[in-house]
């Protein structure tokens, strides 16, 4: 378990740039909410009682691994779909009465996209301003306002059909913003994208917030919910497991994690927590895959009394990793399995 | 107004669309000039024959090919609604406030165009054929078949929005455009067909196009088929749009 090394170092540095969250008025509260599907092959619970609230200036993020309820949950709060159960007001007005007005504040970038690829990014741009009222020369000025400011002058009047990933990719993000909604909706921003191009899509989400805007976002990255989001739920089979800030929730997972690989065909993990469990400086042991992980208080001082406690026993150790807890280890203490594993072929 | 300028705003967008992919008209212009040229000299030896109407061969068999085209061409015009499905456009336009009635009209604008430019070329080559028709009888001819287009497309749409995939469409559309249009008289009158074929005819609004637009062609716009027809249709032109926009309503995916 390499935790720490998945999180690029600018994640950290990056992490203090961003505005605490100011305690604004909440533009997203959610109470029970619930969506089941029906099909012939059954009944699917979907989401099972969300309970969220995203107030004005966060960057709000939805983790949790594939299946676990996210793009359901957002296109329920998107006016696409009605809830089966629950409540739900997004800026200020309800979802089940008033849809024409949640429409006219918010932006959403799905997970596909949604550009019409027969069109230049232009066109639809120009479409998308148009829809919101603007008239043409409003809407072509601020098309060129996007295309300039996310980079996209080499391939702005090019069909989007030839277009990257990438490229594709600000093409949405820039068609969820091109009415300046006052909260926007990003359904796995940068799933499948090439590094650079995941950094570019970060560094807009944060101009964005940087100017005021609200941003809702779903991942299954745990170091995009670390360092891009303010707060955020961990959600896992329609269910919220934990809220709070990314530093709360790994505060609750207190001090450092020791990772030891052991061989696990023999009796090795059941010898170690023998002789660890009950040392003061180990909170917790918990088996993992490889081995062992040991939640213990100042790791750096205590990892060497571990390893020579288990040479004098001659344990056979593999591996030893230090790192500090992640939301994959808030993720694992709270739902038994890792956010990566879970993820599967993601 | 609203609707008229989203409706404005959502055909340019089609039309830009059907502009880049201008395979579409000659797929669905083919059928119907083929049955010009290589069935409708057949006809000629019919002529003349008891329950053949009165006219010349072509003067009959065109304006059967025309409301064919818009049983046939048209009927299809939902395979656009499934590509954008597929890429995500109608999700995205779903959450902006556009009319979804808008959505719907702009499409159905841009698949009319395309159905007139059909209907242009096959009159055009039916003239060098011996198509002798009606000014004025054309004239209204026209109005007849875009409502029959309309209702053609419109329950194409209403199928896409209800499947969601081109295998559900296809079979779906398939299974209701041949009887309809074997049982329209565009092939052969149904003057022909014996007493049972002709009262289930009765129940296919696209018969009652085929008869007037034979009298059309023929000059006779007072005959009591064509009033039938234009009601028939401009009804069925209404609730198919309202059912296409009621299922773009609910589209969820
Ligand atoms: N239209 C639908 N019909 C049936 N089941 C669905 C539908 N949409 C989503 N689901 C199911 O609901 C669950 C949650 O899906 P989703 O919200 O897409 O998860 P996530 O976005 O977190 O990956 C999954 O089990 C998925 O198969
Ligand atoms: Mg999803």
């Amino acid at each position: 378990m390499d935790t720490l090394s998945q999180l690029p170092a600018t994640t950290v540095a990056t992490n203090g740039a961003v505005p605490q969250p100011q305690k604004g008025k909440a533009l997203i509260k959610t109470q029970g909410l619930t969506r089941t599907f029906k099909s012939r092959k059954g009944t699917v619970e979907a989401v099972r009682g969300v309970d969220l609230e995203v107030r004005q200036g966060e960057i709000f993020g939805f983790l949790g691994p594939n299946g676990a309820g996210k793009t359901t949950t957002m296109r329920i709060l998107t006016t696409l779909m009605p809830a089966s159960g629950g409540t739900a007001t997004v800026c200020g007005f309800d979802l089940r009465r008033d849809l024409g007005k949640v429409r006219r504040q918010i932006g959403y970038v799905s997970q596909s996209g949604g550009a019409e690829p027969a069109e230049t990014g232009r066109e639809n741009l120009l479409l998308q301003g148009r829809i919101y009222g603007m008239n043409s020369k409003e809407a072509r000025q601020r098309a060129a306002e996007l295309i300039a400011r996310l980079d996209m002058d080499a391939f702005a009047d090019r069909l989007v059909k030839t277009y990257s990933g990438g490229q594709k990719r600000r093409l949405d993000v820039a068609l969820g913003i091109m009415h300046r909604p006052e909260l926007l909706f990003l359904d796995e921003p940068t799933t499948g994208l090439d590094p650079q191009s995941r950094a570019r899509i970060w560094d807009e989400v944060r101009a964005l917030h940087a100017q005021g805007m609200t941003i809702f976002l779903t991942t299954h990255y745990m170091d995009e919910a670390d360092g891009l989001c303010n707060r955020l739920a961990i959600i896992d089979h329609g269910q919220i497991v934990s809220q709070g800030s990314p530093e709360t929730l790994k505060q609750e997972i207190a001090g450092d994690i020791i990772s030891l690989g052991l061989d696990t065909q023999s009796d090795a993990v059941a010898r170690v927590t023998g002789q660890l469990r009950d040392r003061p400086f180990v909170r917790e042991i918990q088996p993992t895959a490889e081995g062992l992980q040991l939640y213990v208080s100042q790791g750096e001082t205590v990892l060497p009394e571990v390893l020579r406690t288990l040479d004098a026993d001659h344990i056979a150790i593999r591996t030893v990793t230090l790192a500090r807890p992640t939301l994959d280890d808030v993720f694992l203490r709270r739902t038994g399995r890792s956010l990566r594993e879970s993820n599967g072929n993601a | 107004m609203k609707v008229l300028r989203d409706s404005w705003l959502m055909f340019k967008s089609q039309f830009n669309v059907s502009r880049r992919n201008p395979v579409w008209l000659f797929i669905g212009m083919f059928q119907p000039i083929c049955y010009l040229l290589l069935f409708a000299p057949l006809l000629k030896n019919l002529v003349g024959m008891p329950g053949f109407p009165r006219g010349g061969a072509y003067n009959i068999f065109t304006p059967g090919l025309m409301v064919m085209m818009a049983i046939f061409g048209v009927g299809f015009a939902g395979f656009g609604i499934i590509g954008r499905l597929r890429s995500g456009f109608i999700e995205r336009m779903r959450v902006t406030p556009v009319s979804r009635l808008a959505m719907i009209l702009g499409t159905l604008g841009v698949d009319i165009c395309l159905f007139l430019v059909q209907l242009v070329l096959l009159v055009g080559v039916g003239l060098l054929l011996g198509f002798r028709p009606d000014p004025g009888g054309l004239a209204l001819l026209a109005l007849l078949l875009i409502l029959s287009g309309m209702a053609m497309a419109c329950f194409s749409y209403a199928l896409a929005l209800l499947f969601k995939d081109e295998s559900g469409l296809a079979a779906s559309i398939n299974l209701v455009v041949l009887p309809l249009l074997l049982l329209s008289g565009t092939m052969l009158p149904l003057s022909f067909a014996p007493e049972t074929l002709r009262n289930i005819a009765k129940a296919n609004p696209f018969a009652y196009a085929v008869d007037a637009s034979r009298a059309l062609v023929a000059g006779n716009p007072g005959d009591s088929s064509v009033v039938k027809a234009f009601v028939i249709l401009g009804v069925l032109a209404i609730i198919t749009t309202f059912w296409a926009t009621r299922s773009m309503r609910q589209a969820a995916m």
